[in-house]
């Protein structure tokens, strides 16, 4: 039977000359659901996933995928076992076109499959809306459309975790409308770890949702639990928010 | 056949149809070219299409080249292995120096680069007895014949130059059409996102340092088949600066830019030195304005103005 969660940490933490940006973070992570990691700027969310992707070393604590340590692995090792990353600026190739960016996403799990390369492709750039722009610069796109982009590179490579850093930062509320339905049609297709801070974003797509502060879990829940709880209002969402 | 295809076979019928129209002067002078214009490729290959600026360059030529030329005059090799020894010897050396060096970025990357060129040039003055220390050594005509043809003939010596310069120009125009060759791009726009798409970064350069670094070491050893000449003058520093040059001139990144940049700087340094003893004067004026109006070199320009498809 396969376990219930795709993804554990274990006492992870991080420390920066001496303060700790992560404490002691126990976290599981629930196959297929929709996880939202929300908190106050500087509750250190982005340095936890960091962690899990290896961009950035654990100071100490584990992190098990599939069951698996994967504490001492380099990034890209990681990736390789079905872990997609976007980046909280977008970190697109902006010398290149949105095709080949994408394409470069792709690469590596279709090698020299061409065919196979081109229909993942424009899958991908369809799913977000980006197929008549195929062709263009990735720099030459709006930030919004940069962000897309960047989506689209980590729907290609079919993970089956998907990470994403403040995905609806910098996009119009048509283009938020749309994320929102592209991530409710990956439930159950693959498992997404969401940092956000638009809360209405997280309060419609989120199954679950945890709560940093100081580095800390402050609460973890459905939206409901978190929404209710004093400790979450007190610290996060404000009185009048709830 | 794809543009690019047709791009790059008319530039090499175009190269053997000039020696049918040009005066036995300017051939010799574009078989020189066709020689430096592969070690301009091997390095383009690293720097414009990787984006890690070597300095040290030179070592890798000259590894090529004394393995072709110890091995034909030590141990009394004939050209076809002591060839392979040349390129084997550079491919060697290219590993280790890329081991090494790939463990520092940017201007460090550049002065251990440097650094270890610097230290190969001083191995050769000091191993004098065996490399022939400043003065180098020749190598003799009689020796110089490949599969019964004499290379040191006009026709011979530019054929077997423009075939050589066709081989290493098809297999580098093929590598960076290649996914490997898609993936350094990467790297070189950006190597933090390459690395979170899953693309071990480190062993994509460092197989890079070891392709740029081993044609490098090919141009080295044709120039010393065909030159007849092997000295440690090619193992200074001029000659990791030079590889730099010619490709900012001729256009970093493009596959015909290498080609372009040896031949304008080898005329621009051919006619000026007709008029004054203050060439390099003029070379550097030149070198001026083009990074002021065309920095992406003269491949570049046309990429940016005439055909953004060029490879």
């Amino acid at each position: 039977m396969a376990a219930v969660s795709i993804l554990e940490t274990r006492a992870l933490t991080k420390a920066y000359a001496g303060v700790l940006a992560n404490n002691s973070i126990d976290f599981a992570l629930e196959r297929g659901k929709i996880t939202a990691l929300i908190g106050p700027n500087g509750a250190g969310k982005s340095t936890f996933v960091g962690m899990i992707s290896g961009r950035i070393a654990a100071t100490s604590g584990d992190v098990l995928f599939e069951g698996q340590s994967i504490a001492h692995l380099p990034a890209h090792k990681r990736i390789q076992l079905g872990i997609a990353y976007t980046f909280q600026i977008a970190s697109v190739f902006g010398g290149l076109s949105c095709h080949e960016n994408v394409a470069l996403a792709a690469r590596r799990l279709t090698g020299s499959d061409r065919a196979a390369l081109e229909v993942r492709v424009a899958d991908a750039l369809d799913r977000v809306g980006l197929s008549d722009r195929a062709t263009q610069i990735a720099g030459d796109l709006s930030y919004g459309h940069q962000r897309l982009l960047e989506i689209a590179m980590g729907l290609v490579q079919a993970p089956s975790l998907f990470i994403l850093d403040e995905p609806t930062q910098g996009l119009s509320e048509a283009e938020v409308q749309a994320f929102m339905a592209l991530m409710r049609s990956l439930a159950g297709e693959t498992t997404i770890l969401l940092i956000e801070h638009n809360m209405s974003v997280v309060m419609q797509t989120a199954d679950r949702i945890t709560v940093l502060n100081y580095g800390e879990v402050l609460a973890s829940g459905t939206p409901d639990d978190v929404r209710g709880d004093p400790h979450v209002q007190a610290a996060y969402l404000g009185t009048a928010d709830a | 056949m794809s543009r690019e295809t047709t791009l790059h076979l008319s530039v090499l019928a175009g190269l053997a149809l000039l020696y049918v129209v040009l005066p036995t002067y300017h051939a010799g002078n574009l078989a020189r070219i066709m020689v430096l214009a592969i070690y301009a490729m091997g390095y383009n290959f690293l720097f414009g299409y990787t984006g890690l600026l070597s300095l040290g360059h030179a070592l890798f030529f000259a590894a090529g080249m004394y393995g072709l030329g110890l091995g034909m005059t030590g141990f009394g090799l004939t050209p076809l292995p002591a060839f392979v020894l040349g390129i084997v010897a550079a491919a060697v050396t290219s590993a280790v120096i890329g081991f090494l060096a790939l463990r520092t970025v940017g201007v460090a990357f550049m002065i251990v680069t440097l650094m270890f060129a610097q230290a190969g040039y001083l191995a050769i003055l000091y191993l004098g007895t065996y490399t022939g220390g400043d003065e180098g050594f020749v190598i003799q005509q009689a020796e110089r014949v490949l599969f019964g043809l004499d290379l040191t003939a006009d026709g011979t010596r530019y054929f077997a130059a423009w075939t050589l310069f066709a081989i290493s120009f098809l297999i580098l125009a093929r590598a960076v059409q290649s996914p490997f060759g898609r993936t350094l791009i990467a790297i070189r726009e950006n190597e933090e996102r390459t690395r979170m798409l899953g693309y071990d970064t480190g062993a994509h350069k460092l197989r890079a340092v070891i392709l740029s670094g081993t044609v490098a070491g090919a141009a080295g050893a044709s120039y010393a088949l065909l030159f007849g000449y092997v000295g440690a003058s090619f193992a200074t520093v001029q000659y990791s600066i030079f590889p730099l040059l010619w490709v900012l001139l001729g256009g970093a990144g493009t596959t015909i830019g290498p080609l372009i940049g040896v031949f304008f700087m080898f005329y621009l340094i051919d006619i000026s030195s007709g008029y004054t003893s203050a060439y390099m004067l003029v070379a550097g004026v030149a070198l001026v304005l083009l990074t002021l109006f065309a920095p992406q070199g003269l491949g570049g320009e046309l990429r940016r103005r005439v055909a953004p498809w060029l490879p």
